[in-house]
């Protein structure tokens, strides 16, 4: 048997990122539980406008502008017939940031640990992931 | 169907899905697009992005519960994400060049896989094994509590494991899965990280993977909010449901009953697909 398991330098470490991790784990329960408030509140706007209308998903129109980025998601909430998909398209919006917040606080905890490498790892997925929402609907 | 109507039966479907993916641990996504486009007649963009939302939903949801048994490696996880986000960045962006035609096959065929391997048994654990000079630089090496104590594991292979995960990214991308099956390859098999930190690990890498296409999709109109609701709630509360309650003894047939599904639904994608009936 190879006794030679135990690390004991490692130990704080571990503990460490353990740590972070139950915050970071906390934080995705709440954006998730959030974001499907709203978009239950929203479900519930919309069908009470279009629950007799017809379900049509056949064919790809595409949603209108409105419902694509965040500034237009943000102004249809003013408007009444689009608040319903709308507040849904919010909700939406707060699931998708909810692991990209997490990406973020997990810069903070490897620069805690003064981990430089696993720093710039991190700040490289962050940054494809704010590319592809804020900056892949610019270059159309 | 009137929008009430079709609102509550696509929630219940979502609803079975995602209780039977979390039961079996095969995922919940893999079923939503056939079911939506062969059963729906949903336009399979439509239904990749509402998936695709489902995703980020049952990860994120899952990832407190996973956090606690303390088995996951934020870093084997944060360094496996520089390939999975760029490769879901690029599926995303493939598939809206591609024709819908494409897509379904290429969705077959991943479910076939899919079904293949969740009728494979899982390999052992091997353990032991010697550190890899490359793991050790990315410290990635770690230890998880096991039955007997700390257990310490070496990873291996990060190259590979680093390609295949850029692949697993892309199919995500492409669509708008969690691309589990992918996953064992490159973290199980190739990078030889025990089952119980792989599938920890990767639950929380399925959100932020699912996260970098999810704005690509948005920003070219696949996420319709009438659709994406009752996908999103509906898989979030049943695959929330499937983790509380542990029906050991069943999960067995249920597995084979889901893979029975899986394997159907495959070939249904796969005919469509290839004889361009999407």
């Amino acid at each position: 048997m190879p006794a030679a398991q135990e690390h004991p330098q490692t130990r704080a470490p571990v503990w460490d990122d353990h740590r972070i991790e139950v915050i970071l784990g906390n934080l995705l329960r709440f954006g998730v539980l959030l974001s499907a408030a709203v978009v239950l509140a929203g479900g519930c706007v919309y069908l009470s406008h279009h629950a007799h209308e017809k379900a049509d998903y056949r064919i790809f129109r595409g949603e209108p502008s409105e419902y694509r980025t965040i500034p237009g998601v943000i102004q249809s909430l003013g408007h009444n017939p689009g608040r319903g998909r709308g507040l849904i398209q919010l909700g939406l919006l707060l699931l998708i940031a909810t692991p990209i917040a997490r990406v973020a606080f997990s810069i903070v905890g490897f620069a805690l640990e003064r981990d430089r490498m696993y720093v710039v790892f991190t700040l490289i997925v962050l940054a494809v992931l704010l590319y592809s929402l804020l900056g892949s609907g610019m270059g159309m | 169907m009137t929008i009430l109507n079709f609102t509550a039966v696509v929630a219940i479907v979502s609803f079975v899905a995602g209780l039977l993916g979390s039961l079996t641990g095969l995922g919940g996504g893999v079923v939503l697009v056939p079911l939506l486009t062969i059963l729906f007649h949903v336009d399979i963009r439509y239904a990749i992005g509402a998936s695709l939302v489902s995703v980020i939903a049952t990860s994120s949801g899952a990832a407190a519960a996973y956090v606690k048994e303390g088995f996951s490696n934020i870093r084997i996880g944060m360094f496996l994400e520089i390939a999975t986000t760029f490769g879901a960045l690029m599926g995303a962006f493939l598939a809206t060049r591609i024709p819908t035609s494409a897509l379904a096959a290429i969705f077959g065929a991943v479910l076939l896989y899919s079904a293949y391997l969740s009728r494979k048994p899982r390999p052992l654990d091997q353990r032991n094994l010697p550190p890899d000079p490359l793991a050790t630089r990315l410290r990635m090496n770690g230890s998880f509590p096991d039955l007997e104590g700390e257990r310490s594991y070496n990873v291996q292979h990060v190259p590979a494991g680093f390609s295949l995960m850029f692949g697993a990214g892309a199919l995500s991308g492409l669509l708008g899965i969690g691309s589990g099956a992918v996953k064992v390859l490159a973290m199980d098999q190739a990078m030889r990280i025990p089952f119980k930190v792989s599938t920890t690990t990767s639950n929380f890498m399925i959100g932020v993977t699912a996260a970098a296409s999810a704005g690509v999709y948005l920003s070219r109109g696949y996420v319709d909010p009438g659709l994406a609701m009752p996908v999103m709630l509906g898989v979030l509360a049943g695959s929330l449901l499937g983790s509380r309650i542990l029906v050991k003894a069943e999960t067995k047939s249920l597995r084979l009953v889901f893979s029975v599904v899986i394997l159907v639904l495959g070939l249904q994608m796969l005919y469509k697909g290839l004889w361009g009936k999407i």
